[in-house]
Formats: structure tokens, sequence, C-alpha cells
């Protein structure tokens, strides 16, 4: 059970031009939460999303994926329990069909053929691509890749699901059906987005970036009710909470926002 | 060329024709392109004034074609497309080899009028092999096969990527080409500059696609060996389809069937 | 300048697959031995990209009509040699089989002819020693224009060698010279600056992609005046270059008609005909392709400089009517773009 939590101490990351991308950020989720990162854009979402996996070094400070210290020799096993899913599905589907790119992982840990394809079936089924197994990614619509490219990471059998802006480019349909998937996952799922409105859905906690450190650390619903915290880091309320008159209620000047 | 919008609805419709689900289709992709190549061999073989001894191979497409559902005359479109072409490495044939060569009753034909018109057949039997290959097979079934031929992984690794993402940066080439044209006047805005600006941003935008593409190969636990073998069965039917087309190719190679029929028709031997 | 399997005989197309053939065997292992793995996703992308960008067109200048990036340059300078020469071949292998663009017997010959010189020997020999350590707007361009122009020169000669050596087209070796060199003189000095033009924006923009490729300040842009000194060089360096190669022995359509007619030339039949050889005659100042010698028995020397002053100016006057039908197009036909 150790083995999904995700903990961050004192990171720091200088790129290599010298700006500073995340100064100090310390944080600890625990075993099947569900914790938003939000932020305005520049605030060092991706980069903080990108230690956790160890494709980026951090400059000092330290990350821990249960038990294990994330250092040179343990990303192998790090990746496996560490799951993360990029902004763009094509990034992420690079082989010939679908079934190869969700058979990617399972075939780099050396698994018998009959088990790679075991799992490939079982991720595709989760996500309700089953049918477009033999189809080659450029065939897919927006949804449907977005879909392939988590059933590409979850063939691995990840603990901790990590995503990075998973409803973008997504019809209303296809935001829903997304939603309605990740709901039920009981992974440990880190979501770095601007869809307030999913966080509010999804996410018992949010964490709130601004300039590469956190402002805030707490339940989604409390920060959401912070006004004053929001406006400062370029933030909104959720489309669902404007113009409710219990969680936003309007002083003078101006009729309701929409 | 018909710019970047027509080549890439060219490749589509070809990857779209792969896909298919006919008899053709589901042969080893090993014995579609042993077949093609054998059959280009021979076609190449024969020497530059052969027209009769040609005729026989169209066979192969007459039957292919039909076989495998490719629309007639979408094929006989693209073959047109290149005809300028054919026209131009051909045509220097009657200029420069004018002996007489052959009679038609009073009509004289000279040797390069006879070579033109063998190299127009040669061009029409290969391009049409090329792309019933590609039409029946599919690249990424010509990739396979290719690797089990014993071509280098990292070659085909190649193939498969560069396949993968041609339509990804055709996309936003064209919409880049698009946007430029939307905003140039005539020759204005067309120029090397301009050309150089446009595709070095997409050089550069390319440059960080590579990158996000080994991250996300990275996370998935690469290591830098690439797993593309898929079980392909070589069955009976292969086997019968391979041999059957070769046998005939051979024969045709080496037995002058037109010539052969006209002299039976005509009662006098050549 | 994709060949055609038309064209090929079996002989030429397999004894140059087997040479591409090795040579992709072995640059796949050389870039598997480089440590590097960002290197295959980046092949990949490249390529795609190459490809795509081998699809939009530019206005060429001075003569109106569009041209194209053939990029295998450009990709020796972003991958190296090895890397480069495989993904200039996958991307005929594409072409090959999608677009008819070179058969599939002879690309062999196409992977060797546009993959083997601007890898092997444009880049390495011509644009790294130039344009590689310090480079100025000068050098770059200088050295893009020459490792093209060099790079498609020795490709057009392979072309021709292959065809005339596979015996299908009767065009006899010399003519085709004459064809296929000055065209590709002329777009190699395209896809030259059109190099160097994308080569020097990615610098300005990002030089870690060209890391350690350059060392130097930062590169002004593009000037016309090198390019056309770049020209007139690589034009005198290829003319002269390539006719001294032009043998003076009949070539084979000569012996082969002189064996059968007994002449050496085939009397024309039509007027037409006649009255070309007699203003050919009147008008060439380089009769027959050497000096008009006075002295009797004077080849060798003076007549091979002949040949190599009448290459040179051959090659002069093709630019020259191609920059002048430029300038005449570009006169008559305002707005074509």
């Amino acid at each position: 059970m150790s083995h999904h939590i995700v903990e961050v101490q004192g990171l720091e990351h200088v790129y290599p031009d010298g700006t500073t991308g995340i100064q100090g950020i310390s944080l600890k989720v625990v075993h099947g939460e569900s914790v938003a990162i939000i932020g305005p854009n520049g605030a060092g979402k991706s980069t903080l999303l990108l230690h956790l996996n160890g494709y980026l070094a951090p400059t000092s400070g330290s990350v821990r994926i249960g038990e294990v210290p994330l250092t040179r020799e343990t990303l192998p096993e790090i990746r496996r329990t560490v799951g993360v899913i990029f902004q763009d599905p094509d990034d992420q589907l690079f082989m010939p069909t679908v079934y190869d790119d969700v058979a990617f992982g399972p075939a780099n840990l050396g698994l018998p053929r009959d088990e790679i394809d075991r799992r490939v079936n079982e991720a595709l089924s989760l996500m309700g691509i089953a049918s477009l197994k033999d189809k080659p990614p450029y065939r897919l619509s927006a949804g449907e890749k977005r879909r392939a490219a988590i059933a590409a990471v979850l063939s691995n059998l990840p603990d901790i699901l990590v995503m990075d802006e998973p409803t973008t480019g997504l019809d209303p349909f296809g935001r829903r059906q997304l939603m309605g998937i990740l709901r039920g996952f009981t992974h440990t799922k880190i979501i770095a987005t601007h869809d307030l409105d999913l966080v509010a859905d999804l996410c018992e906690r949010t964490i709130v970036l601004h300039g590469g450190s956190v402002a805030a650390d707490g339940p989604t619903l409390e920060i959401f009710r912070n006004g004053a915290l929001l406006e400062e880091c370029h933030l909104e309320k959720p489309f669902s909470m404007q113009g409710c008159p219990v969680c936003s209620p309007r002083s003078g000047a101006g009729g309701q926002r929409v | 060329m018909a710019g970047i919008a027509g080549a890439f609805t060219n490749l589509d419709v070809l990857d779209l024709l792969s896909t298919g689900d006919t008899a053709a289709h589901r042969l080893d992709p090993r014995a579609k392109l042993v077949t093609v190549l054998l059959f280009i061999v021979s076609v190449v073989s024969f020497d530059r004034y052969e027209i009769s001894g040609l005729l026989p191979y169209f066979f192969f497409p007459a039957v292919m074609i039909p076989l495998a559902g490719i629309p007639p005359r979408y094929l006989l479109g693209k073959c047109l497309a290149l005809l300028p072409l054919a026209l131009l490495i051909g045509a220097f044939n009657p200029l420069f080899d004018r002996q007489p060569l052959v009679f038609l009753g009073p009509v004289a034909l000279s040797g390069g009028m006879v070579s033109f018109l063998s190299i127009l057949i040669r061009f029409s039997l290969t391009v049409l092999a090329a792309f019933i290959l590609v039409a029946v097979t599919g690249f990424t079934g010509v990739c396979l096969a290719l690797e089990r031929f014993r071509v280098p992984r990292v070659f085909c690794v190649q193939l498969m990527l560069l396949y993968r993402y041609i339509f990804v940066l055709s996309g936003e080439a064209s919409r880049m080409a698009r946007a430029r044209e939307m905003r140039s006047r005539g020759p204005k805005g067309t120029g090397i500059r301009v050309f150089g600006s446009l595709v070095g941003h997409l050089l550069l935008r390319t440059w960080d696609r590579a990158q996000r593409v080994h991250m996300a190969m990275l996370s998935r636990g690469f290591t830098g060996e690439f797993h593309i073998r898929r079980p392909l069965k070589f069955t009976a039917q292969d086997a019968a389809f391979t041999f059957g087309w070769c046998s005939l190719f051979l024969l045709f190679r080496l037995v002058d069937l037109p010539r052969l029929a006209g002299s039976l028709l005509t009662g006098v031997l050549p | 300048m994709h060949m055609a399997d038309a064209l090929i005989s079996p002989a030429v197309g397999g004894a140059m697959w087997a040479v591409s053939a090795a040579t992709v065997a072995w640059c796949s292992k050389k870039v598997k031995e480089d440590l590097d793995e960002r290197k295959v996703p980046l092949m990949g992308v490249l390529g795609a990209f190459v490809f795509a960008a081998m699809m939009i067109n530019f206005t060429i200048p001075g003569t109106g009509s569009s041209g194209h990036l053939g990029g295998g340059l450009l990709l020796a300078v972003l991958l190296g040699p090895h890397a480069a020469f495989l993904v200039i071949a996958s991307i005929l292998v594409v072409q090959a089989l999608f677009f008819a663009d070179g058969g599939l017997l002879a690309l062999g010959c196409n992977i060797f002819n546009l993959g083997f010189f601007p890898a092997f020997f444009a880049y390495p020999l011509i644009y790294k020693p130039i344009a590689g350590k310090k480079a100025t707007a000068t050098r770059l361009t200088l050295g893009a224009v020459l490792a093209a122009v060099a790079g498609l020169q020795l490709g057009a000669f392979s072309v021709v060698l292959e065809t005339t050596l596979s015996g299908i087209t009767a065009l006899p070796f010399t003519t085709f010279v004459l064809l296929m060199q000055p065209i590709h003189l002329a777009i190699g000095l395209v896809e030259g600056v059109v190099t160097a033009s994308v080569v020097s924006f990615v610098w300005k923009a990002n030089p870690q992609i060209l890391e350690g490729r350059f060392a130097g300040a930062s590169p002004g842009s593009v000037q016309l005046k090198h390019v056309a000194l770049a020209l007139l060089l690589a034009a005198l360096l290829t003319g002269g270059f390539v006719s001294w190669f032009a043998s003076s022995n009949p070539d084979g359509l000569e012996w082969a008609t002189e064996r059968t007619a007994g002449t050496s030339e085939l009397a024309g039949t039509d007027a037409l005909h006649s009255l070309m050889a007699q203003i050919q005659e009147k008008t060439a100042f380089l009769p027959d392709y050497s000096f008009a010698s006075p002295a009797p028995g004077a080849s060798g020397e003076s007549g091979r400089l002949g040949t190599t002053v009448s290459g040179i100016a051959g090659g002069l006057i093709t630019l020259a009517l191609a920059f002048l039908t430029g300038l005449v197009l570009k006169k008559r036909l305002p707005g074509r773009g």
C-alpha cells in the first residue's frame, strides 16, 4: 500500500537558461487520493509533474515514491509505478497500431507474449476502446486518442496516475466519458489541469501553484471559495460554482457573473 | 506536384485501401513483397526493344486490382498523372535511335520508337506493381516483411516512425502553408526567406515534438530496444500465391506468349 | 532525379540495391552504437518533417517558377551522416511506394544517389570545413551552396552512369551528362540557398539544435552576392570537371552506326535537319567540341583544354539562358506565385 504514496521534499528546478522553474515545493499525496494541481500558465505544473517519474532531475530536493527514493538506479521501477500521461496524445501514440502502443510498456518489461496480450486487452476494455485495437493512431478521433494514450499507460499496471491536461481538446461528450472513466479508477491520481470543473468533480484535494511554489494546498471546495487567492493566482471559480448565491455572493457593482 | 494537400490525400487514400479485408489483404506480407519484386525484376530484364513479351505481365495487375478491391479508375488516374514523367524519360529514344527496326507494311518504325513504347509499358507495369503492393499490404506490412528479411531493426523502426508522423507533420505543414497563402500576394510572400522562416518554425516545433515523444517512450520503460515483431504465419495459401505468380512470371520471361498466339492464329511462323 | 524502374536493368538495379543495403546496414549499426537514444524518435519525426517540408513550395527568385526543398543536406546538418542517410533512405521508400517517385528496383540507386553524396561527401567534406567551425552568414551560405551543388552533381552523374549502363535508354552518355549536370547545378544552387536559409533561422532561434556544429557569433542574413559568387565557382568547377571526362572517343551510338551504316553520322533525310546542321556548323565557335586547332594532330593537351573550356562555356551559357528565361517569364507573367 505504501507504494501508492508520492512524497516531494524541497524540490527545486532551475532550467538550463537560468530561469527558475520550481522553488522549494514539498507535498505528500497518499494512497488513493485524487489531487488536482492548478495554477496559471508558467506556474510550474508541468515541470513538477515531470519530476514525478524522473524525466527531470531536481536541482535540489528529493522525490520519493512509496518506500523508494528516486535515483538513477530506481528509475525503471519508479517508471512502472508512476504512469504519466502527457498533454498531446500524438506524442504518446507512436507505434503503428493502438495495440502496439498499449503493448509497448509491457513489452519493455520483457513480459511473455500472452501476458502482454492479456494486459493490453484489459487496458483497452477498461478504456472502452477494444474495437480500436488494430487501428493506426492517425485514424482516431481526439477522444479516442486520449483514451488510447491512457490505456497505453494503464497496461503497465501503475499505482499512481499523473495526468497533464487530460481534457484539452475534447468535446463535451468525450470529456464526460473520460471523467466517468477516471472516477472509476482507484489509483492515486495527480491531475494538472485548467479544467476547474473537472477538479471540482473528481478531486477532493487541490494544490495551487504560483510562480514555482505552492500557494495553497487543501480541500478543493475550500480553495474554490477563496476568491482572493484565486484572483491572485490568475484563476477563477469553476463555471459550475460561478453565479451561485451561496458560494459567490456578489457585492455592489455589476450583476452576476455568468 | 499537387501541393501538400494533394500529396497528403494521395497517401491517405492508399493507406485506407490497405486496411481492406480481402483475400489479397490477408496474405502474408512477405509473399506479396517477394512476388512484386520478382515481377519488377522480370519486367526490367527484357532488352530495350521488347514489346510483345511484356504484355502478358499485365495479367498481374488485371487480377490483383479487382481481387484487392482497388478502384481501377483511381489507379488509372494515378498512372495517367505520371504519364508526363514516363514520356519525358522515354522521349529521347526516338530522337537518338533512328535506325528502322520494324516494318509494319509500308511504315518503318525506328528502333527508338519501339524502345520508347517498351519504356512506356515497363513504366506502367512497374508503377502499377508498386501501388498494388502498398494497397494490399500497407506500409506497416511492408516494414514487418522487411524486418523478417533481416533488414536492420533500426531502419525498420525509422520507417515506422516516419510513416506514423507523416500524417501529423503534413497536417501541421499544410496549415502553415495555407496561412502563408492567405497572407501573400502572388510572388510576394512566397520567396525563399519566408520559406526558410516557415520551414524553420516547423523544424523547431518538430524538434520539440521529438523530445516529447522521447519523453513518452522513456515514461513507458523504453531502454533503446523496439519490439516490433508481430506473429506472422506463412500458410499454404501464401506459398501457392507466391509460387504460382512467380512461375507465371518466369514463363512469360522465357516464352513470348503473344507472338506464339499470334503465329498460331495466322498460321505463319515469324 | 529519382530513377524509374523503366530505365533500369536488373544488373545495375541489383548491384545498387546491394550497395545501398550494405550502407543501410552499416549506418544502422552506427546509429545503434550511438548511445544517445533520443536519436530514434528524432530521426523518425525529422523524416516526417522533411517529407512535409518537401511539399511546401517557394518561388525561385528570377524565374517565378516554384521550387521544393530536397532536404538531404539539411538532414545531414541536423543529424550527422549516418542517421541522415537512414532518414533519407526511409523517405525514399515512402516516395517509391506511394508516389511512384522512383521505382522499387531503382530504390537501391536512388538511396545511393540521393543519400550517399549529401551525407558522406557534401556534408563532411564541404559543408563542415566551411561552415562547421566558425560560422558566419557568408560561410553558411557558401558552405551550403557548394555542398548542395557538389552533392547533386555527383548524384546526377550517378544517375547518368546507372541509366546508361542499364542500356534501356538510347540517350548517349555525353548528351545525357550535358543535360543533367547544368540542370542540377541550378537545382543545387537553390537547394543550398534554401538549406542555408533554414539553418540560419534555426541557429538564431535555438542554437542548441545545432549543438557543437557551430561555434561563433550569430549569422546575419543570407546575401545574394555571396550566392552569386558561390554559383560561379560551382559552375566553373562542375563544367570543367565533368567535361574533362567526356571522352573524345566516338560514343556508343556513333560506333554502332559506323558499323551498320558505314558512316559515323546519319545523314539527315529532311531539309530541316540539314538546315540545322548547317547553322550549327556556322555558329558553333567550338566545332566538334575542341578548339578549331590549326595544327593537325594537336589533340591531347589542347584537345583536353578545349573540352574543358567548352564545358565551362556550355555551363555558363546555360546558366545565362536560364537566367534570361527567368527574367523574361517574370516580365511576362506578373503575379504568378
